[in-house]
């Protein structure tokens, strides 16, 4: 069964909504479902969309300040003591700041906390790149026991929270601050773990997590009109990997372009990388912040200037693709 | 369990024996035989490094094997050098990267006091004094100062040494009762050697309503070896194999004080 895409997808009326809302609904929804479920904030509540569940369950969220140490810390004793934990922030400061807390007290500790960094991105827009976090998948998913997230949509986001609130593990929610065009449905399937085959292709895979997924389809919609038919995979869990479905696609098309709104180093394109170096040797184009910060300007227009948008990937991609052979095509 | 194990610290889990004894035997509410027992009273370390001196009172109270006390940071024990929940049942927490455990502590606590019905158990943690430099842990105290987490119970290790000298030298605490008062706690400081002292002051700190409790245990690192007391550099190395012999010939005999029968002492 083929991947259920939004309809408007490719119009001018998409539907625009920031990722972080749909965490807010999934959380409320999680809530609702688990009485266990609590939600800590630091001083973001409604930054982080946190306010729809804080309404619905005022004895169940807890106001922790500025203070995202103690933040993933605290989450820690009430897992302990069998509550399911919701911490957010913006991404630059948790896991930005805390890293070492959530590796000890979460990780390590397995305990079934919930860092979910909203703001992630340079589509932070005006604040700068002290407030847009690249490095946040990098740090989270070199953790043992963690599992790494990062939905395409706010639809996605939803779902993906409510997943997150019952698989038992400490757990990384990446973000965006920006409305993101919906490119997905309700009725799309969203499971921890896989990966999906928004549209098939052959001449080369392009695999997208989090908002660059959207991007990625419009560039495969641009390339589709010069004659070359990419494949695009959406990967919104960055660990534990798809690696069946990445392999199947890598071996059809020959030759892989991963997309983050990240460092391109030690993130998502790192893991595919790492990934089929061992299993299926073959190029790997990162797309993403080439070891560079972020800076001032408006959302669209940084993801235009960094080279993040669908047209921006396809003019990154046009030489590669005529340079680049292709590797174990269908072996 | 220090010289077998080549490393570790010494002088901090020296001056702690009496407040573990004091809590695995007479505080907590606890049945070693069930370390997951839904009523118990539970402890976390913050300073994990003093695990060691927690390990052989766990085991004393019945929890594991006195055997297993000489795998303490050897491969495959269940006794690691700081300590992992996971690995051994009775444990907590995770801690070793200092200042989280109050902040562990506390959220066990709010769960039992605002999202948990009708409970009386308790929660105790032991910091060390050193730690205190920590921002960590002045972001925990203010949080349980604000939410008047009466069911925590904290012990400060107040030993004043930590491994680049004294604290007062390091990073001066003082003034630390007043400090910890400021954020809105009950502040009780008692000598950590005095056992009695040690099971009064927790005793009044589960009697407070209204704010959780600040013990401040003064104490002697190394107490009861005489050539680590007061001394920081025993803070983290082990002793050899002759200072081990020296030290437990001062412990078994309380520095000189009594002799066992039958044995040289």
């Amino acid at each position: 069964m083929s991947y259920p895409l939004n309809p408007k997808l490719y119009g001018d009326d998409v539907e625009l909504e920031p990722i972080r809302a749909g965490f807010g609904r999934g959380l409320k929804a999680a809530g609702e479902a688990d009485e266990n479920v609590v939600a800590l904030c630091a001083d973001l509540t409604e930054s982080t969309q946190m306010h729809l569940f804080k309404e619905a369950f005022p004895k169940r969220f807890i106001e922790i300040g500025i203070a995202e140490q103690n933040l993933v810390t605290v989450a820690s004793g009430l897992a302990r003591a069998g509550r399911i934990p919701f911490t957010s922030s913006y991404a630059a400061f948790s896991p930005g700041r805390n890293w070492e807390q959530i590796r000890t007290t979460a990780a390590l500790n397995n305990q079934p906390v919930k860092v979910v960094g909203s703001h992630a991105g340079v589509s932070v827009g005006p604040d700068g790149a002290t407030h847009q976090m690249l490095e946040d998948i990098a740090l989270m998913r070199v953790l043992p026991n963690m599992v790494v997230v990062a939905p395409g949509d706010s639809v996605e986001a939803e779902k993906a929270t409510k997943a997150l609130a019952v698989n038992g593990k400490p757990s990384y929610l990446r973000l965006a601050r920006e409305k993101t065009p919906i490119f997905s449905t309700t009725d799309s399937p969203f499971e921890l773990g896989k990966a999906y085959v928004l549209k098939e292709g052959h001449d080369v895979s392009l695999l997208g997590t989090g908002t660059m997924t959207y991007q990625l389809l419009v560039a495969a919609k641009i390339l589709e009109e010069q004659g070359i038919h990419a494949e695009v995979v959406h990967v919104p869990t960055i660990k534990p990997l798809d690696e069946e479905i990445i392999l199947a696609s890598a071996r059809k098309t020959g030759r892989v372009v991963t997309a983050e709104e990240a460092q391109a180093a030690g993130g998502f394109g790192s893991a595919v990388a790492e990934f089929l170096s061992s299993h299926l040797p073959m190029p790997v184009k990162r797309i993403g912040m080439y070891d560079r910060f972020g800076e001032s300007g408006a959302p669209n227009e940084l993801i235009d200037y960094f080279g993040l948008s669908g047209p921006k990937i396809v003019e990154q991609l046009e030489d590669w693709l005529k340079r680049t052979p292709r590797y174990h095509q269908n072996d | 369990m220090l010289l077998e194990a080549g490393s570790g610290h010494s002088a901090g889990p020296l001056g702690l024996a009496d407040i573990f004894a004091a809590l695995y035997f007479n505080i907590m509410n606890i049945r070693p035989e069930e370390p997951e027992w839904a009523d118990r009273d539970v402890f976390f370390l913050s300073n994990g490094h003093c695990v060691p001196v927690q390990y052989a009172t766990m085991a004393e109270a019945g929890y594991f094997s006195k055997q297993e006390l000489g795998s303490l940071r050897k491969l495959g024990s269940r006794l690691q050098g700081h300590p992992e929940r996971e690995k051994l049942p009775g444990l907590e927490n995770t801690s070793g990267p200092l200042g989280s455990g109050l902040s562990q502590a506390a959220g066990y606590a709010y769960s039992l006091q605002y999202l948990e019905e009708n409970t009386h158990r308790f929660v105790y943690v032991v910091m060390g004094d050193g730690e205190l430099d920590e921002g960590n842990i002045w972001e925990a105290a203010m949080f349980a100062g604000k939410n008047k987490l009466s069911q925590l119970i904290a012990f400060v290790d107040r030993n004043n040494i930590q491994i680049d000298g004294t604290t007062e030298d390091v990073m001066p605490l003082e003034d630390l009762k007043g400090k910890w008062e400021s954020f809105g706690w009950h502040v009780l400081e008692i000598d950590g050697h005095n056992i009695e002292s040690i099971i009064d002051a927790a005793s009044e700190g589960r009697a407070i309503s209204y704010r959780p409790t600040l013990i401040i245990a003064h104490t002697i690192p190394g107490k009861g070896v005489d050539f680590m007391e007061y001394n920081y550099k025993w803070h983290g190395i082990p002793p050899n194999a002759e200072q081990a012999k020296e030290a437990l010939k001062d412990l078994r005999s309380l520095g000189g004080k009594i002799t066992h029968e039958g044995e040289g002492v």
